[in-house]
């Protein structure tokens, strides 16, 4: 039994692995430039749209009224960072559908680099609107022995962010695994239908906390800086 | 006992105790917000999209605590660093 897809090593040459999860994330890329490419050559300017088209725009205009609920006045301007973390960790819990197929976000590597990307666009995106003297004084806000705490806070809530998609992802696919060893008949088809709603969960609970982590570092004249998720009853 | 036995029962019996006490806390804590998304659903049913949106939401945080201590289990079941180093040690 393996925890992660990172354990699965197809080809290795010295230090060089190329694991399950390295393999997975390269197929996803490739699905999502290919259909990228082809959906918006399918682009038209007229009132006749196609059926993509459609698609495409429902999708993107749900990323950027959700952007939006969360406090972001200009989703547009996240919509390139946030919507495509929503939507590649979205795609890879839906493609569990595929037998055979190993969900990039079950390894703690994948997880904890989208985190990361978050860590590092929180600072990026509240420098951007704020100015780096504002964005510094904001880590001293409600008083200044709150620093190391914010700071703290700050590292915490990545980690967070890491472990809890990875340890849905993780617990869905070994639940099945032990479904398949105890009870291999219905069983593991209803747990993969809530896996993939647990998937789908994660993925809006990933961006959405994203975009409540840029809120509230862009968000100029707080007074509590970080508006924790239980605050946002709108969303 | 020697040391790898040691760490075999600790461990078997921190994990079986980590996960359980792990799902008490959330267990509780998703029943009560159950409880009280159905007492605001009964209450205002025209905004049953909102609260049931901002339920699930919620109820994923709280699954994570339990999420957390399944992954501290996991660890200590089937990727133990300790017990690892103990058989690079005794050379198996």
């Amino acid at each position: 039994m393996h925890l992660s897809p990172d354990e699965i090593v197809y080809w290795q040459y010295g230090y060089f692995k190329l694991n399950a999860t390295i393999l997975f994330t390269w197929g996803l890329m490739l699905v999502f430039l290919i259909g990228a490419k082809i959906l918006t050559g399918l682009l038209i300017d007229k009132d006749e749209r196609t059926r993509w088209q459609n698609t495409l725009e429902i999708i993107v205009l749900g990323i950027e009224k959700q952007i939006s609920n969360v406090g972001l006045s200009q989703p547009r301007q996240y919509i390139g960072f946030l919507g495509t973390l929503f939507l590649y960790v979205a795609l890879a819990n839906l493609f569990t559908i595929f037998p055979g197929y190993e969900p990039p976000t079950g390894s703690l590597s994948t997880t904890l680099s989208l985190a990361l990307c978050v860590f590092v666009a929180v600072p990026y995106y509240g420098i951007k609107q704020r100015g780096l003297k504002d964005y510094l004084a904001s880590y001293t806000k409600p008083t200044f022995i709150m620093l190391p705490f914010n700071i703290i806070g700050e590292i915490s809530r990545t980690f967070a962010l890491a472990v809890r998609l990875f340890g849905n992802i993780m617990s869905g696919s070994m639940i099945i695994g032990i479904m398949l060893i105890i009870a291999p008949f219905v069983f593991p088809i209803v747990m993969t239908a809530l896996g993939l709603l647990t998937g789908m969960v994660q993925a809006y609970i990933f961006f959405i906390l994203a975009s409540v982590y840029i809120a509230a570092a862009t968000s100029v004249n707080t007074i509590h800086p970080p508006p924790s998720i239980e605050e946002h009853k709108e969303i | 006992m020697d040391s790898l036995t040691i760490i075999a029962v600790t461990s078997i019996i921190t994990s079986g105790i980590t996960i359980g006490f792990g799902a008490i806390g959330p267990a509780f804590a998703e029943g009560r917000a159950v409880a009280n998304a159905l007492t605001a659903l009964a209450q205002q049913p025209d905004a049953s999209a909102t609260i049931t949106r901002t339920l699930f939401v919620g109820l994923a945080m709280i699954e994570s605590t339990a999420i957390y201590c399944f992954v501290v289990t996991m660890i200590l079941l089937f990727s133990n660093p300790f017990w690892n180093y103990f058989i690079e040690q005794s050379g198996h």
